[in-house]
């Protein structure tokens, strides 16, 4: 008897580690309309190919909640098999060792990831210092240096796309002489920050851009062009109305659809609410990059995949990232969530007029040097950094504080968290 | 075996609950101390690294910020929420007709997290949505109140939110503690020719000792652990000035990835809580051994 229950839970044992198919386990927050229609196009797909996939959405916070469950899991020594993190972070997370020994190389090497994205983009993606093998998969690119303007706004007040910053100004001003709110803008720190890229880019330059916030140098900080920088934030402030503080970016977004108010400055995500609102790009509102030297702020949302024992959660990993760098995935997701997709080579000719300019600008602004990572939507820096900015930035914005005194701030707080 | 069992009874019913509490409150309490003396970034590391996060934290600007407004909100909720507080449930004590209805009116904020005050609230004083934009539609046309985006004054509309909702509870705390007074003292002082505002003023106000002892308590730290009326009414926001040490401790963990810094200022609030509490609980006690 004694020996029967033994045998019997020796194949209890046996049999949960035998191999059954690939097997994965994601941890991701998307969860709203488009994006959760899209991530059933990549579950259908993972499981006509004979895998089975545990799902794991954790909702709330944009991320922040998930980024708990995330750490807790790994801290239990039993992170999931995949989950969304982007940018830098991904490297901090190899750096703690719990991504080795990369599953998913061997896929992105014979699927050839190399030819497929942007030399930079796939440099984010690769471990041990962005040069190592594959550990991530990217499934889209958003552009953060989007200006969003209503046309008939634009229109009864005769003004054009502006294509400098000094022309941005301009027709701010006659708009506010109009009686109608500029910029909409909500004074969130990740907003402020968000704007705040798009000028330094646009005013400073493509090389003033990584000098300062990919490579975070003390005397590019403090620089005559970063206080020209705070002045335009300073400027572009003015054009606010007065609710604006702490006000979602959606409802700003809401303030331009409905012709309250004229431009706003937001990644293409802020596609989905006027295409939402049934407004079609060049007649009912202009999608124009903001003004730069050719210059394109990416921000890419990727999966990494942390290391298992698990020889099934390890198929799994390598099936999952075929197939969320598969051509369809990467066409439909991005038809959903208003970005476009992080494999060059995708036919651009079902989706709309904003991301066919985002996919022609992002090969001239790889071509000539403009393609830089977005320091406020955690691509350019890891988390500590990326608030040490932020911080300086959204207090500069809010108070009366002057541009030189914040483009040593900028600096100090840069210094104190190196 | 029966009388044994019968003897430890009550400590074999305690004990899962003594060790759960123990493990998962005060172990991570510990736990927390451990890792502000680690220089813990993403996720905990356990090599001890010195007290450089401590260094670190006072020697932040927006922890500096979060301290200032803590002492700023700590100060005035507490003064506020005890003089309304005292006032309402004085003014409730006069034996008046509805007073059950009107004591639920005023303690009903109490049943609203601080999350739907915050948010009410937030809308309320909004100058493009709220009680300015009221007043301009009235005619008022130069009528301003933005201290809600105003950098220098948000503070005190989380101080408005927060006594707006406890107010109420402290009114419950000071009206139990009057009616628990016997008739015969007022009377007696009446009879001594004392006016009404001298028999508060004099007398009841002077035994509410306890009352007001208990209302500090749970007014302060109510007030050291906020969180989610600041997230709801400011995010912080304007900028960083409203932040407050338990926003800072959440946003340094998970937003930042400073683990380490992060727990460097829960133990600076746990402290703070505690110096508030211990006490507290010594002179609770103390009078509990008297008797």
């Amino acid at each position: 008897m004694k020996k029967m229950l033994i045998a019997l839970i020796a194949f209890a044992f046996t049999s949960t580690s035998s191999f059954a198919g690939p097997k994965i386990e994601v941890l991701h927050w998307w969860t709203s309309g488009g994006e959760a229609a899209a991530l059933k196009v990549l579950k259908d797909d993972f499981a006509a190919n004979g895998g089975e996939w545990l799902d794991m959405p954790v909702t709330g916070g944009g991320g922040d909640a998930a980024n708990v469950a995330l750490k807790a899991r790994i801290v239990a020594g039993d992170p999931p098999s995949a989950s969304q993190i982007k940018g830098p972070t991904i490297q901090e997370y190899d750096q703690e060792g719990v991504v080795a020994p990369y599953n998913i190389d061997p896929i992105a090497q014979s699927e050839g990831w190399d030819g497929l994205l942007d030399p930079m983009i796939a440099a984010v993606h690769k471990c041990q210092n962005n040069s190592g093998p594959y550990c991530a998969a990217p499934v889209n690119i958003h552009r953060i240096d989007w200006m969003w303007a209503n046309k008939a706004v634009f229109d009864a007040n005769g003004i054009s796309v502006p294509t400098t910053w000094d022309e941005v100004n301009a027709a701010a001003e006659k708009l506010q002489a109009a009686g109608i709110i500029p910029f909409a803008h909500g004074g969130q720190a990740w907003q402020d920050a968000t704007v705040f890229e798009a000028v330094a880019m646009g005013i400073g330059g493509n090389n003033y851009y990584k000098n300062c916030y990919v490579d975070l140098k003390e005397t590019c900080l403090r620089s005559e062009t970063t206080v020209k920088v705070f002045d335009q934030m300073r400027k572009l402030q003015g054009f606010t109305d007065e609710g604006s503080p702490g006000r979602d970016w959606n409802v700003a977004t809401g303030m331009v659809i409905e012709g309250k108010a004229g431009f706003q400055i937001m990644g293409d995500w802020a596609k989905g609410e006027f295409t939402a609102a049934g407004k079609v790009p060049g007649v009912d509102y202009y999608c124009s990059p903001t003004p730069s030297n050719n210059g394109y702020l990416y921000n890419v949302d990727s999966f990494i995949f942390y290391k298992t024992s698990d020889p099934d959660k390890q198929e799994g990993q390598k099936l999952l990232a075929k197939l969320m760098m598969g051509k369809n995935f990467q066409k439909v997701f991005n038809l959903y969530k208003g970005s476009i997709p992080a494999r060059l080579d995708v036919s651009m000719d079902e989706f709309d007029k904003c991301a066919k300019t985002s996919n022609s600008d992002i090969k001239t602004a790889g071509a000539g040097g403009g393609l830089v990572p977005s320091f406020a939507h955690g691509m350019a820096q890891g988390n500590t950094m990326k608030a040490a900015l932020q911080d300086v930035i959204t207090e500069h914005f809010n108070s009366d504080m002057s541009s030189v005194d914040a483009a040593n701030a900028l600096a100090d707080s840069v210094l104190d968290n190196m | 075996m029966l009388k044994w069992l019968e003897k430890n009874l009550p400590k074999i019913v305690m004990a899962p609950a003594v060790g759960l509490i123990g493990w998962f409150v005060y172990g991570f309490v510990l736990w927390t101390l451990y890792i502000s003396f680690t220089n813990s970034k993403i996720l905990p590391k356990y090599e001890l690294w010195g007290v450089g996060q401590y260094v670190k934290l006072w020697g932040s600007r927006k922890w500096l910020i979060a301290v200032d407004n803590l002492l700023i909100f700590t100060v005035l909720f507490l003064i506020f929420c005890v003089v309304i507080g005292i006032i309402l449930a004085i003014f409730l004590d006069q034996k008046i007709r509805a007073e059950g209805v009107l004591r639920t009116i005023y303690l009903y904020p109490m049943a609203l997290s601080f999350i739907v005050t915050g948010t009410a609230w937030k809308w309320i004083l909004n100058p493009t949505l709220g009680i300015q934009k009221m007043f301009i539609d009235w005619g008022f046309e130069n009528f301003t109140f933005d201290w809600l985006v105003n950098r220098e004054m948000a503070i005190y509309t989380i101080v408005i939110a927060g006594v707006w909702q406890s107010a109420g509870f402290v009114m419950a705390l000071f009206l139990a503690g009057l009616r628990s007074v016997e008739d015969e003292i007022v009377k007696a002082a009446k009879i001594d020719g004392a006016n009404l505002f001298t028999v508060y003023w004099k007398i009841l106000l002077p035994m509410m000792r306890p009352v007001f002892f208990t209302s500090f308590v749970i007014l302060v730290h109510i007030s050291i652990k906020s969180y989610d009326l600041i997230v709801a009414l400011t995010q912080g926001g304007p900028g960083i000035s409203t932040t407050m040490p338990a926003l800072y401790m959440t946003q340094t963990a998970f937003h930042k990835s400073q683990v380490g810094l992060s727990a460097a200022s829960a133990m600076m609030m746990f402290m703070a809580v505690a110096a508030v509490i211990i006490p507290y609980l010594y002179s609770e006690l103390r009078r509990e051994n008297a008797r």
